[in-house]
């Protein structure tokens, strides 16, 4: 829903980053999200395309790589993987509690851009 | 054809917003103002479990409250009417607070004459769980007409809260709200989460919380 002011952020700081490393064009950019985000991935690209006209990232694709929700069990301290749709039935693989902490799956980050 | 370079960012997208939060926590632990940040869906009762709240506390700790609309000021209005101080943002269409809006909200208060602040954050249980506002605690209202199957559907909003309120308590006969099934989903996802059953409407289980807020808003502000 506020994937607006998400892209907003991306396109800033890419330019940011292209400013000074004689850039012609980005041409991707590769971010990791968080599989707790609601963020639409085609929606991002759409607003993207959008805001991004006539700026060195004019046309540049977003490449995203999803992270997966990892949780730590609070009773043995394992972590493990969890799918977003699997918390009703989510126990601890070790030892079977069912009290977690949210280790990833948040994470809204810029990894690198792709540039000539 | 020029060779692609690959240019390495690193960056959070939130790190901006973060560390705006984290020096205005700063600044409200030297100002001696706690703050909190409810949030809920629309018409979950976010204005009157404010309200009922503040008239049980009224006499012992001063309340402001800064209130998020998409675009109206009926909620403020409410809230000036029963003679809190309110500041209306109107957030134009954004779907969430963050902490430099916040900060900026503050300003219309006299934080001098004020010990808590109560964000009443966007009626929304997405976006809002995403951002944090620089509040040292996080609340949510869960209201019995809208089932015990949310912390399912918005698993990241049960996880940021300290509290959780579930209101209209007064409706549960009423309803096939499984109150048990809803307190394991949410212990799933956040263990040390606290939940007071209440209703702002008929008063029922609000002196609990209002305690518990009271004890924490106290022990915060004490010298």
């Amino acid at each position: 829903m506020h994937e607006l002011q998400v892209t907003e952020r991306i396109l800033d700081i890419v330019l940011k980053h292209a400013a000074g490393h004689e850039v012609s064009k980005i041409v991707r950019i590769h971010l990791r999200v968080g599989e707790l985000s609601d963020l639409e991935d085609e929606w991002l690209q759409r607003y993207f395309d959008y805001l991004s006209r006539d700026t060195l990232a004019e046309n540049a694709e977003l490449a995203i790589e999803k992270v997966p929700i990892v949780v730590r069990c609070e009773s043995c301290a394992c972590s493990f993987e969890i799918q977003k749709d699997q918390f009703r039935e989510a126990v601890c693989p070790d030892c079977g509690e069912s009290g977690f902490r949210l280790v990833s799956g948040r994470e809204y980050f810029i990894k690198n851009i792709e540039v000539i | 054809m020029d060779e692609v370079r690959l240019i390495e960012v690193k960056q959070d997208i939130h790190a901006d917003n973060e560390k705006a939060a984290e020096e205005l926590r700063r600044w409200l632990a030297e100002e001696k103002t706690f703050l909190i940040n409810l949030m809920s869906s629309p018409g979950a009762g976010k204005t009157s479990t404010i309200l009922s709240t503040i008239e049980r506390l009224k006499g012992s700790l001063r309340f402001g409250v800064l209130e998020a609309d998409i675009d109206s000021m009926v909620d403020a209005e409410k809230v000036a009417a029963k003679g809190i101080s309110a500041v209306q943002l109107r957030t134009g269409g954004f779907c969430h607070l963050d902490a430099a809006m916040v900060a900026r909200g503050l300003e219309g208060l006299d934080l001098d004459a004020l010990d808590v602040v109560i964000i009443e954050n966007v009626g929304n249980l997405v976006c809002p769980a995403e951002f944090d506002t620089g509040a040292i605690r996080n609340v949510m209202i869960l209201s019995v007409p809208e089932g015990d199957d949310k912390p399912l559907k918005y698993p990241l909003m049960f996880t940021v809260c300290d509290v959780l309120l579930v209101n209209k308590i007064d409706y549960l006969e009423l309803s096939d709200f499984d109150i048990e099934a809803m307190r394991q989903r949410v212990a799933k996802l956040n263990p040390g989460i606290r939940i007071f059953e209440i209703s702002a409407k008929t008063g029922e289980g609000v002196e609990d919380w209002a305690s518990w807020l009271g004890r924490e808003a106290k022990d915060f502000i004490k010298d």
